[in-house]
């Protein structure tokens, strides 16, 4: 008999025991963890001293935690905006990062979901079949109105893609498919509304489908972080069967795991997560599928560890808003804009790289 | 009785493909069933470890209906090894062998020394503990059917389905695998049930063997029972000659030909 083998032998961490409750640590998920939330912190202290008003780190600290005359500033604009971008950028990674593990794909994101297009859809009818643009829906109406019909437009759509997809069970590669089918059709809706709509609703509507955190208060703030406080939390319960649906359906249920319950609540949570998020600041894209594909990498896992990809989403975003607010400035473009133009090379990469492992 | 199937009707969408079948498998036995392609044997197997539910009649697990019992308390009695199972990519043979613990694990026992232990032991029992490193992509057809036994064995059970383990493999490395399986009912008395494709390895490797076709149960007995030149006409349709194995004594299938 050889001694039992060491621990790190078998798993990539570290047990931690106690009285019949054990921990495994990932050193490498530990440090990423600590190291993403630093960054993100930096980048939102960087945002929050951007702007017309220039600010030193003390100012918007004093702003923030005092009465000063940067007070307004810091705490009514530039504040809610960088959180509700990291907030919006951690709910869509986490999203992309269930989607892509259930789905055994990482081409996969919340846009096979119907989540985006759904909510792109509804907001689109409402601003041009409204007259938003000329106050057909007046002030408080159409700053609660967006949210609440992108949040029911993109429910909607996760709801149909959902029943397309089950056929005595939920399969990844189906929804997959199923989702690619069910976003060119609202995705041509989408347009059509945007052709026959006026101009300036067209175009009101425009900014809001290219994903914006322009003008974002505390009341987006807050939408997406009870959001993220529960989803985060369920999804991270919901980790242990995540892993194990890697493997073929018959060894999973041999497991023990209820296959088609794990998948669709894995899924609701992803959905309601993309929902939330695209309500506060619109489909802003790439980022459910880019931020647990570069994660996955940095943290060297099998698939897109969560805590790590939402903080990666997170980051991502920020930056992402930071570029779009001090690019072309005083002119500010919509945060996915610049996403989407660092996210299609990344996209057209990752294809390349996916081929070339196939053929290895 | 272990595991026992009372008037089992077995299919997929309309279509059945064992339609009222009794079976018993008798405790601490190696019973494997043998019959033509598409005979129903890897569906009954599918049954009886709780990957298909029934359309008609029960399957008993220690005389409980499997389809009421949780699925983690099944998995940690039954462990099925499914034919052709998928890993994902790059995954590591401990990785693999460690995930056979996840019917004993939760959210706050995630690695006890409990899995440390047993992971280890499985390893060692399928001689990979030297390879519990190596991606899974990178091992031999053998060590990786091995490895995916090992999986099993992790999950602790005392009754184990296996469907084809020997699919894809050669002469060599099914032995080894069938040896391996034989090896590990010795060691404690489990409860093993096979499907296999190759008769005279079925005869020497089994306690039981069970015949099917058309989705029926024709003969089950011992080896010298069932394998007989009457049964393989009646069962595969195939004209044969029946003599004593001169390694082991079991019956050994010489064909002839298809009967015409």
């Amino acid at each position: 008999m050889n001694a039992p083998a060491p621990v790190t032998r078998i798993t990539a961490g570290k047990a931690l025991r106690l009285r019949g409750v054990s921990w495994l640590v990932r050193l490498r998920a530990l440090v990423l963890t600590l190291a993403g939330a630093a960054a993100l912190l930096s980048l939102m202290a960087l945002s929050t001293t951007i702007g017309d008003i220039p600010l030193t780190v003390g100012d918007v600290a004093a702003a923030t935690f005092g009465d000063t005359p940067n007070s307004f500033v810091v705490r009514e604009l530039r504040l809610p905006r960088a959180l509700t971008g990291a907030l919006v950028g951690a709910a869509l990674a986490l999203s992309g990062a269930i989607t892509q593990a259930i789905a055994r794909n990482p081409l996969a994101s919340t846009d096979v979901l119907g989540v985006t297009q759904g909510a792109s859809v509804a907001v689109v009818a409402l601003i041009v079949l409204t007259g938003a643009a000329y106050g057909g829906v007046s002030g408080g109406l159409s700053l609660l109105g967006v949210p609440a019909v992108a949040l029911a437009g993109g429910l909607l759509g996760a709801a149909a893609v959902y029943a397309l997809a089950w056929r005595r069970g939920l399969e990844g590669h189906r929804l997959v498919l199923v989702g690619i089918g069910v976003a060119a059709v609202f995705s041509n809706v989408k347009y059509w509304l945007l052709t026959v709509g006026d101009v300036n609703d067209s175009g009101r509507a425009m900014v809001w489908i290219s994903g914006s955190l322009h003008a974002r208060g505390w009341e987006h703030v807050l939408p997406v972080g009870l959001a993220l406080a529960v989803l985060v939390p369920a999804a991270l319960f919901g980790s242990r069967s995540l892993a194990a649906l890697r493997f073929g359906d018959d060894t999973v249920t041999g497991l023990g795991v209820r296959t088609n319950h794990a998948r669709s609540v894995l899924i609701f949570i992803a959905v309601l997560l993309a929902a939330v998020a695209t309500a506060s600041a619109g489909p802003i894209a790439f980022v459910a599928l880019a931020a647990p594909q570069i994660a996955l990498r940095v943290a060297g896992t099998p698939q897109p560890p969560l805590v790590v990809s939402a903080l990666t989403g997170a980051v991502l975003t920020v930056a992402a808003d930071l570029v779009a607010r001090t690019l072309f400035s005083p002119v500010e473009l919509p945060v996915g804009v610049v996403t989407a133009v660092i996210g299609a090379p990344y996209l057209v990469y990752l294809l390349i790289r996916i081929r070339r492992e196939r053929r290895a | 009785m272990r595991l026992q199937a009372v008037d089992v009707t077995l299919g997929y969408g309309d279509r059945t493909v064992v339609d009222g079948l009794d079976l018993g498998i008798e405790t601490g036995t190696v019973t494997t069933i043998i019959g033509p392609n598409g005979c129903g044997k890897s569906t009954l197997l599918r049954a009886l470890g709780r990957l298909l539910k029934p359309t008609g009649g029960r399957v008993l697990l220690d005389g409980k209906r499997i389809d009421r019992l949780a699925g983690r308390d099944v998995a940690k009695i039954l462990g099925i090894l499914p034919q052709t199972p998928t890993a994902p990519e790059g995954l590591t043979v401990a990785d693999l062998v460690a995930r056979g613990r996840h019917p004993h694990q939760s959210w706050y026992r995630q690695w006890s020394s409990d899995d440390e232990g047993v992971v280890a032991e499985a390893l060692q029992l399928t001689g990979l503990l030297d390879l519990a490193e190596r991606p899974l992509d990178e091992l031999s057809g053998g060590q990786r059917q091995r490895a995916w036994i090992s999986m099993a064995l992790a999950q602790g059970t005392d009754l184990l389905l296996l469907d084809e383990p020997t699919t894809f493999l050669d002469l060599a490395h099914q032995v080894e695998v069938l040896d391996l399986v034989r090896r590990l009912h010795g060691r404690g008395g489990s409860t093993i049930v096979m499907v296999l494709h190759d008769l005279n390895l079925a005869a020497r490797y089994a306690d039981r063997l069970v015949a099917m076709r058309d989705g029926r149960i024709v003969t089950a007995g011992t080896p010298r029972e069932v394998l007989t030149e009457e049964m393989l006409l009646a069962v595969f349709g195939l004209e044969a000659k029946v003599v004593p194995c001169p390694v082991s004594g079991a019956p050994l299938v010489v064909p002839i030909g298809r009967a015409s």
